[in-house]
């Protein structure tokens, strides 16, 4: 499949994403926004890197380690995604014993 | 590495103190002597003493910049522990992991200074941020504290999706995280991918250090975390972002300037001009110095706009002056009872060494000639001037600092000339002392700057 198809498909991930963290008001629902922005960039990544192996073994570069990096870049984003969402629930549950509610329409006090 | 190694194993350390130790002076203690030893051995490893050699494949470079970085961060974090490390007990009670937490982010910021590649920067970055969610929420009981931390944490972890999905955008363009490599294969016109990879990571960059149109959740941020946290993020945190954000643009994207030159200056002048004005308009003085943090990152964000040997001096001296000077203010802003204005009334009669001190906090960063803050401004626009072509932006970022000479001299003001009685709750001489160390130095790197820059070269 020619690499267009997938970066059509992450940037739309993507910018699902990003529209449902400036719409949605449930601070759950944002959280799962985000991770699906992480995640269209770890799909981007995968086939970015697998583009540039391909790439690599047509110029004639048989024992070629080209694009492993980006597969390895992977990893990492999971790695911090996870230690995110560990500290992101961590927070969302003490904001919920304080207010009851996980709705960011009540973020408006330090407004004033 | 030195200092990254170091830093990861205190942080554990200073985990585990908590459960060894219960009185709050032996945590304390530690950490201020971990604090040494790590400006110490990085002090070390800038003559050349370097105890871990751990081959990182180019991904990490401890340079001459970024080893002086770090010393200046490492340096202000000693004098803020010395300063506010008392007060972070009434935060909460896990004080040891407080520390514990501050020790990771220095681990972060060392990463960030020291970055070759995509990767380390993206580590860095989330190092840093993640444990700041923690801090900022850290006073669990207090709504306006889990308002900010949530908010925090939403935001950033939103900037720190865009900031991957530019640096994923440069992979595909470029195949290659590594800075060096990708400045150098960068030659003709630059393809599609790589600019918008490129405009992200600026925005995300630009997020983190909560430049305009991007600073919206600064005030609320800052103002919502518990004083002494907000002094370390304010401060340290930001100039380290700072590092990497000049770094990143200078060895990845220096030969596409064109591109996002344009991009750089309207940040800039936005920044500066809503940092400035807003300030005007504060109560509070802990949200005036929310907004002030934005105005001065107008101003740090000239050196990324000019990027030249002048900007990268000026963007360490600027680290200084501004860490100190804030970090100063807040240590005595934590003091008071009422955080308005109107709170600062009459404090010079009650207390004339830390309205003096406070005073020299203020000026230097009005910018006011013989202190750090005057030379450290002088350097920016110095930097924008050579850069050339700029002469209408420097004539605004000077108009800009005419107007925060308004809201900080009005601190001085209440201090000096206002009838009142505000009376800090009880403060040590240790304390005192540490505040005139703060200003004698601030004074004395206004006059001789060389005293940090000549580092940068021998």
């Amino acid at each position: 499949m020619p690499i267009n198809y997938y970066i059509f498909l992450s940037l739309a991930l993507f910018c699902i994403g990003i529209v449902g963290v400036l719409t949605r008001r449930n601070a759950i629902i944002i959280f799962m926004c985000i991770e699906l922005m992480l995640n269209a960039v770890n799909l981007l990544l995968v086939a970015f890197s697998k583009m540039h192996h391909n790439a690599a073994l047509l110029a004639g570069d048989a024992t070629t380690i080209a694009g492993t990096d980006g597969q390895l870049f992977v990893f990492f984003i999971m790695v911090v995604a996870a230690a995110e969402v560990s500290v992101g629930l961590a927070i969302i549950v003490m904001m919920y014993r304080n207010i009851h509610s996980v709705d960011v329409n009540f973020l408006n006090r330090l407004k004033h | 590495m030195n200092a990254l190694i170091l830093s990861a194993i205190l942080g554990v350390i200073l985990m585990f103190s908590g459960i060894l130790f219960k009185q709050k002076a032996a945590i304390r203690n530690i950490a201020i002597t971990g604090m040494v030893l790590l400006l110490a051995v990085n002090v070390m490893e800038m003559c050349g003493i370097v105890f871990f050699n751990v081959n990182t494949h180019g991904m990490i470079v401890f340079d001459r910049f970024a080893l002086l970085f770090t010393t200046i961060a490492f340096a202000s974090t000693l004098l803020y522990l010395l300063l506010s490390a008392r007060d972070m007990e009434k935060v909460g009670v896990n004080y040891a992991e407080y520390f514990t937490l501050i020790f990771f982010i220095l681990c972060g910021i060392t990463l960030t200074a020291s970055f070759k590649s995509l990767l380390i920067l993206f580590l860095g970055i989330e190092i840093i941020s993640i444990p700041l969610y923690i801090l900022t929420g850290s006073d669990k009981r207090n709504l306006k504290s889990n308002e900010a931390s949530l908010k925090y944490f939403l935001l950033g972890a939103f900037s720190t999706g865009l900031m991957l999905m530019g640096i994923a955008l440069i992979y595909g363009a470029m195949g290659t995280f590594d800075t060096t490599s990708i400045n150098i294969f960068t030659e003709g016109k630059p393809s599609l991918l790589l600019v918008t990879g490129m405009l992200l990571l600026l925005f995300s960059m630009s997020f983190k250090v909560s430049a305009a149109p991007f600073h919206f959740w600064t005030p609320d941020v800052y103002d919502g975390a518990p004083t002494v946290f907000t002094s370390f993020m304010a401060t340290i945190v930001k100039a380290a972002v700072f590092i990497g954000f000049i770094r990143l643009f200078d060895e990845a994207f220096g030969l596409l300037r064109p591109e996002w030159k344009l991009f750089v200056a309207l940040i800039v002048v936005a920044t500066l001009f809503i940092g400035n004005i807003t300030a005007v308009f504060q109560q509070s003085v802990k949200r005036m110095l929310a907004y002030s943090s934005i105005a001065q990152a107008g101003f740090m964000m000239m050196a990324v706009y000019a990027m030249n040997t002048d900007a990268k001096e000026g963007l360490l001296l600027y680290a200084v002056a501004y860490s100190f000077a804030t970090i100063g203010i807040f240590a005595v802003l934590i003091k008071m009872k009422d955080y308005t204005f109107d709170g600062f009334n009459g404090f010079a009669k009650h207390q004339p060494l830390l309205a003096a001190t406070t005073t020299i906090f203020l000026l230097s960063l009005a910018g006011i000639p013989l202190t750090a803050g005057f030379l450290s401004k002088f350097y920016m626009l110095k930097a924008a001037m050579v850069a050339g072509n700029n002469l209408w932006l420097v004539i605004f970022a000077v108009l800009m600092a005419a107007v925060s000479v308004y809201y900080y001299f009005r601190v001085i003001q209440a201090m000096y000339f206002k009838e009142g009685d505000a009376q800090p709750i009880e403060v040590s001489r240790s304390f005192k002392l540490t505040l005139v160390v703060l200003a004698v130095l601030i004074i004395v790197f206004g006059i001789y700057p060389d005293l940090i820059l000549s580092h940068l070269y021998f």
